[in-house]
């Protein structure tokens, strides 16, 4: 085969990864650099070394609302919550799955179309009555309003029904011969061979429980229950001076958890992704 | 599909799946309930009184010029953005695709803005647009070019569009590149042979291989746009300059949530609802149609 450099392929790609990479250094530059010099519109695209601080100082600033927390609050409550949402998407998806392939009961089909309904039910398309609900249940600004509704999950559930189906009938024999109970099997037999599958869905669920600002947005009206991404978009939409600097390392500070989520576990990601969605 | 092979209990089952069906039907389905009863009440100013007005909430949307722009603001933004960060996806994953030295570095470095919120997308391309401190904005006024997204209609609409599409590029990527990963090495290399026909060759040999992963992303996309783009627009403009970016999902919530038109709002999310149900059987259709 030719060994010239595919020149035309590098140039494509290095515009490509720019064009990702250029946005963030430009915040991760400005918040290196004084309010004064953002405000008069002197973004510098050389980070102040010296000003590295920033991110360290970041974690103590509030949104400047009153009643705002802090943004180390803010932080804790966004991995509080993408932690639970994963977790708890995995957890109940896996065992109503398991309910459903494993058994048979009354209305099991039923219980499978109504889980399967939730896919065609996102929270803009029913925004007010979910508030109503929300609200009787006296579940505003509480942790368990910000996670417990995210946690059905329909596509979670489908996976997992479509990897317990295909588990191999001598397999489930042996377990039983051996005098295995169906909690044991489940424990012992079907996580061990859908790992992978947890694996990748722990990536998506948390990225998507991390990275929520429709449903905070309308559960937290009182600062204690802000997630980190729903407190910067506040920052920028207030009347009051914004310290452009902090802002950014802020910005900086709420991309790395699910930037190095999806870095560190990209293999188990990558192919989950594509066998989840379909 | 069925398993032959089963566990004997009634209530172990029920105990299992009772957690899922609890947060669905209370969270899920109630509130759809709840959406359909309220789309056909009318609440008066201060809401005090209730009363029954059957369809006319959606006779007045149908009628309703505002929810026509809407309506068409909707259709180009989800085609644009569509097109778009396919396109995007397309093009960075059939050259991440060759044998180059690097490329899997390059694809970490398409993936990872998977991992960025949409929210936060809006928040960074504030930093590169906003009309005083925008380091691109500075820029282009020193060509003369006056940008501000949040006077000028045109350029809010550009924006969000804009960033809704650079955000669903890598998802696009990752499907395109699996896809590619899939087609025999010795098609892709006879097809990207150097030479003015490569494009030629792309298109006869390549792209009929991908069309099954095409059309499942048509959908997905589409779905995006309409539905998953709420946090992008709302957190750049909310909406505005006016109604400039106000697609149905902005204005559902605007509707409802700030304006408190309950049944204005209720009957939008029907609408929406029955939008949402058509694109998923087409999804299911296509993805059906790929597995068999």
């Amino acid at each position: 085969m030719n060994k010239k450099p595919d020149y035309l392929a590098h140039a494509v790609l290095l515009l490509g990864m720019l064009l990702f990479i250029f946005p963030i250094w430009v915040t991760f530059a400005g918040a290196t650099q004084s309010a004064g010099a953002i405000n008069r519109g002197d973004i510098s695209l050389l980070p102040n070394l010296s000003h590295l601080g920033i991110f360290v100082r970041a974690f103590s600033f509030g949104s400047g609302l009153t009643g705002s927390a802090p943004v180390w609050h803010m932080l804790l409550v966004s991995f509080g919550m993408a932690m639970t949402i994963a977790v708890g998407k995995i957890v109940i998806s896996a065992l109503s799955a398991f309910a459903i392939a494993f058994f048979r009961f009354p209305f099991r089909m039923a219980a499978f179309w109504l889980i399967f309904i939730t896919l065609m039910l996102p929270i803009v398309v029913r925004i007010i009555p979910t508030y109503s609900v929300m609200s009787d249940l006296h579940l505003i600004n509480t942790f368990p309003g910000l996670t417990l509704p995210l946690i059905a999950s329909a596509t979670a559930t489908l996976l997992f029904r479509q990897i317990y189906l295909a588990v191999p009938d001598e397999l489930v024999e042996a377990a039983k011969l051996d005098g295995a109970g169906p909690m044991r099997f489940f424990w012992d037999v079907l996580l061990p061979v859908s790992r992978a599958n947890v694996a990748a869905l722990f990536v998506i669920e948390f990225v998507y429980g991390w990275n929520q600002y429709l449903w905070p947005l309308l559960i937290t009206t009182k600062g204690n229950m802000d997630t980190v991404v729903f407190g910067i978009v506040q920052m920028i939409t207030g009347d009051q001076l914004i310290p452009w600097n902090l802002v950014m390392a802020t910005t900086i500070l709420a991309l790395l958890p699910p930037v190095i989520v999806v870095v560190a576990m990209q293999r188990w990601f990558v192919a989950g992704l594509t066998e989840v969605d379909k | 599909m069925e398993r032959r092979t089963l566990f004997n209990s009634r209530l172990l089952p029920a105990v299992l799946v009772a957690p899922q069906l609890a947060i669905t039907f209370i969270f899920f389905l109630l509130p759809a309930g709840g959406a359909f009863y309220q789309s056909t009440q009318s609440t008066d100013a201060f809401g005090l009184n209730t009363v029954f007005v059957g369809l006319r909430n959606f006779a007045s949307l149908v009628t309703s010029p505002q929810y026509h722009e809407a309506l068409v603001r909707t259709a180009v933004f989800c085609v644009i953005v569509t097109n778009l960060s396919m396109a995007g996806g397309l093009v960075f994953a059939s050259f991440a695709n060759r044998s180059i030295h690097g490329r899997f570095l390059y694809r970490i470095l398409l993936i990872w803005p998977y991992a960025i919120a949409p929210a936060l997308t809006s928040v960074i391309f504030v930093f590169l647009f906003q009309p005083q401190i925008g380091l691109i904005t500075n820029l282009l006024a020193g060509f003369g070019i006056n940008f501000n997204y949040a006077t000028n209609s045109n350029q809010a609409l550009a924006l969000v569009v804009l960033i809704a599409a650079w955000k669903q590029v890598s998802y696009n990527f990752i499907f395109y590149l699996a896809a590619l990963q899939s087609v025999p090495r010795s098609i892709i290399e006879a097809a990207t042979l150097d030479g003015a026909r490569s494009f030629h060759r792309f298109r006869t040999m390549i792209w009929p291989m991908l069309m099954p992963t095409t059309l499942f992303l048509v959908v997905t996309n589409l779905v995006y746009s309409a539905f998953d783009t709420f946090d992008v627009i709302y957190a750049l403009t909310g909406g505005g300059p006016g109604t400039a970016t106000d697609v149905l999902v902005v204005k559902v919530y605007r509707d409802g949530v700030i304006n408190l038109d309950l049944g204005g709002s209720a009957a939008q999310s029907v609408l929406l609802m029955a939008g949402i149900v058509g694109l998923i059987i087409m999804q299911f259709r296509i993805t059906t149609r790929r597995s068999t």
